[in-house]
């Protein structure tokens, strides 16, 4: 099952209660569970919103927002409710650690959303969780059950005066709902197609009323920030670039897993160290750094700090904390076909660049993976995904794009080596049956 | 519940002036009477209301889709067109058990491809097929959450990772057995 592995370089806060039955509200209150709310409770809520602003904290999720700017720009005054919605659609590829916070500190994630409605005036918040984690909805729905039964939810929590209601809500599968508009559209019983922006969510968002959304990494780091101080957190990480992050480790690594590393560890070190390096004695080829929508980093990219600010410097981004190994044995037309398989999938199909644009290149890589690619094609991937890249209705389609300008960009060669009908270097002999030539 | 007279869809709507009323489970009345106090529109509760009808009646059928309708104030168009986005949503009956092999990125390097071919072999159905006795359906799917526990699969709603074509056989014998 979905084991829990440790590294002696781990830093634990967000992963702290893991493996603790902290699912348990009296475990977690033993934990310092529900202390950080209630000094909350006593602060004014600007100081809480600088406090965060502060610690550096920055969206998990994969854009890197700062979390307390993002809460200030939450009008004070509002004719219309405001909302706290707590974004657990995790379904970007390679990412597989919301999931662990749900299953073994639902609390947290709890107690970051009270303090998040705190800090911006808000009555009431929705936890969102993506369908297929049922198991990890119905302990929600019992945390939240049991927080309610103590007094620390609904109204007057802990006796201080303030009402604050918290609510469950259950996707039924669509990556697309993971963008914070699409998931408000979603939350309103409809289609996830995103809204336009702006007006940002935090100004109009849920039944028009300005909406928080924020990442269930990021609402559980919050009460660790309000207990531990901005100071702290910040300094875990570089400058801009507080605290630590789950890292999700996949592929073909010797030790994959879930490991809570401070922000700026090194990629390499991520890999050889806390990974166990390659798995089979292999060689690496290229890293997807932080969930699919990254672009990729070859083997000689990887000497690289992960953070919000280095990556971007890189040319890639920390985005979702899902570091995917790939070895010499994988083949990149593969691996940016499957990649672009998914977008094709996960295309809300709203607007035409995305829509039209994922599917012309699936097409145009499968029959190119196939055999039937000519050299032309090459560069008509490259330039579909630039037509894509920025002229689209939602990030999905920049997502689509990045990973694959970037393999065709470093990975050229092995696109060139598929022309003139070779099979793929890569596949075992005789597996898939070469695609007719066009001319 | 009601049986279910097989009726295509879009005939459905031409030929029949009538629906079965459907009740659910105590369980689940419970639960969205409950619902809908959580949220300012009745709509919202859509989308999980779904996915438990479903989980109860196996698929979303017309008279489903009905009766959802008609409790939240939509149209049956409306619930349908919410209904065709969602992936895990599903106007077709399925089998008793679906599984679900992840093919993406993470699950493809450490062999969720062969998993699912292997699926394939071994159950003799394709993707969104059912065996002939209603116990299997099969799914290729999208990213679930399991990466670095791969290659993974769920069937309905269980998690079953770090798998090889032996353990995936146990894991469907024992779903046989039951």
């Amino acid at each position: 099952m979905a084991d829990l592995v440790s590294h002696p370089d781990e830093v634990k806060v967000v992963s702290k209660r893991f493996g603790k039955s902290a699912t348990n509200i009296d475990r977690y209150l033993e934990l310092d569970g529900y202390k950080a709310v209630q000094k909350a409770l006593g602060m004014q809520p600007d100081a809480i919103v600088n406090l965060v602003k502060d610690s550096g904290l920055r969206g998990r999720g994969g854009a890197g927002f700062n979390t307390g700017m993002k809460w200030s720009f939450v009008p004070k005054q509002s004719p219309k409710p405001k909302y706290i919605l707590c974004n657990g659609d995790e379904s970007e590829p390679g990412t597989c650690k919301d999931r662990l916070i749900f299953e073994h500190d639902p609390h947290s994630v709890i107690e970051g959303v009270v303090i998040a409605g705190i800090a911006t005036g808000s009555h009431a918040g929705y936890i969102y969780i993506r369908g297929e984690y049922r198991y990890l909805l119905e302990i929600m729905q019992k945390a939240i059950k049991d927080a309610y039964a103590r007094g620390f939810l609904g109204k007057n929590i802990f006796g201080s005066g303030y009402d604050f209601e918290v609510y469950w809500h259950g996707g039924a599968g669509a990556y697309e709902v993971g963008e914070e508009s699409a998931l408000m559209e979603s939350l309103e019983g409809k289609r996830g197609i995103p809204r336009i922006r702006p007006p940002f969510p935090a100004v109009v968002g849920l039944w028009g009323g300005p909406t928080v959304i924020n990442n269930a990494e990021t609402l559980a780091s919050v009460p660790h920030i309000l207990l531990g101080g901005a100071e702290w957190f910040a300094k875990l990480g570089p400058p801009k670039n507080g605290g630590t992050r789950l890292f999700c480790l996949s592929g073909h690594l010797n030790r994959p897993g879930v490991y809570e590393l401070p922000m700026g560890y090194n990629l390499k070190k991520m890999i050889y160290e806390v990974g166990g390096g390659i798995s089979g004695g292999r060689k690496l080829k290229a890293v997807v750094p932080g969930g699919s929508s990254c672009p990729v980093l070859t083997a000689d990219e990887i000497d690289v700090s992960m953070d919000f600010d280095s990556m971007m410097k890189a040319g890639t981004m920390l985005g979702s904390g899902g570091v995917v190994v790939v070895d010499e044995t994988t083949c990149m037309v593969n691996f940016a076909l499957r990649i672009m398989k998914f977008y094709q999938h996960e295309s809300c199909g709203w607007c035409i660049p995305c829509r039209e644009g994922t599917d012309w290149l699936k097409k145009t890589l499968t029959r190119f993976h196939h055999g039937g690619g000519v050299k032309k094609d090459i560069d008509n991937i490259q330039y579909l995904s630039e037509n894509m890249l920025g002229r689209t209705f939602c990030p999905l389609g920049d997502a689509a794009a990045m990973p694959t300008i970037s393999i065709v960009k470093k990975f050229r060669k092995e696109f060139e080596d598929h022309l003139e009908g070779k099979p793929c270097p890569f596949e075992k002999a005789g597996v898939t049956e070469p695609a007719a030539v066009l001319a | 519940m009601q049986a279910q007279t097989k009726i295509p869809r879009f005939a459905r709507n031409d030929n029949r002036c009538y629906y079965h009323a459907m009740k659910f489970s105590d369980q689940f009345e419970a639960r969205f009477s409950d619902m809908l106090t959580h949220y300012p529109t009745k709509r919202s509760v859509l989308v999980p209301t779904l996915l438990y009808a479903q989980d109860e009646v196996g698929y979303l059928s017309p008279d489903v889709i009905h009766e959802i309708a008609q409790r939240l104030d939509l149209t049956e168009l409306e619930v349908s067109n919410v209904i065709s986005y969602y992936s895990m949503l599903t106007t077709k009956p399925r089998g008793k058990f679906n599984v679900q092999v992840c093919t993406n990125i993470a699950c493809m390097l450490r062999g969720g491809e062969e998993l699912l071919d292997h699926c394939k072999t071994k159950l003799g159905i394709g993707h969104k097929g059912t065996t002939p006795d209603g116990t299997f359906s099969l799914e290729e799917v999208e990213c679930i959450g399991a990466c670095s526990w791969a290659p993974a699969a769920q069937v309905n709603y269980d998690f079953h990772e770090n798998l090889t074509v032996e353990k995936m056989d146990k894991v469907l014998d024992e779903y046989r057995k039951n």
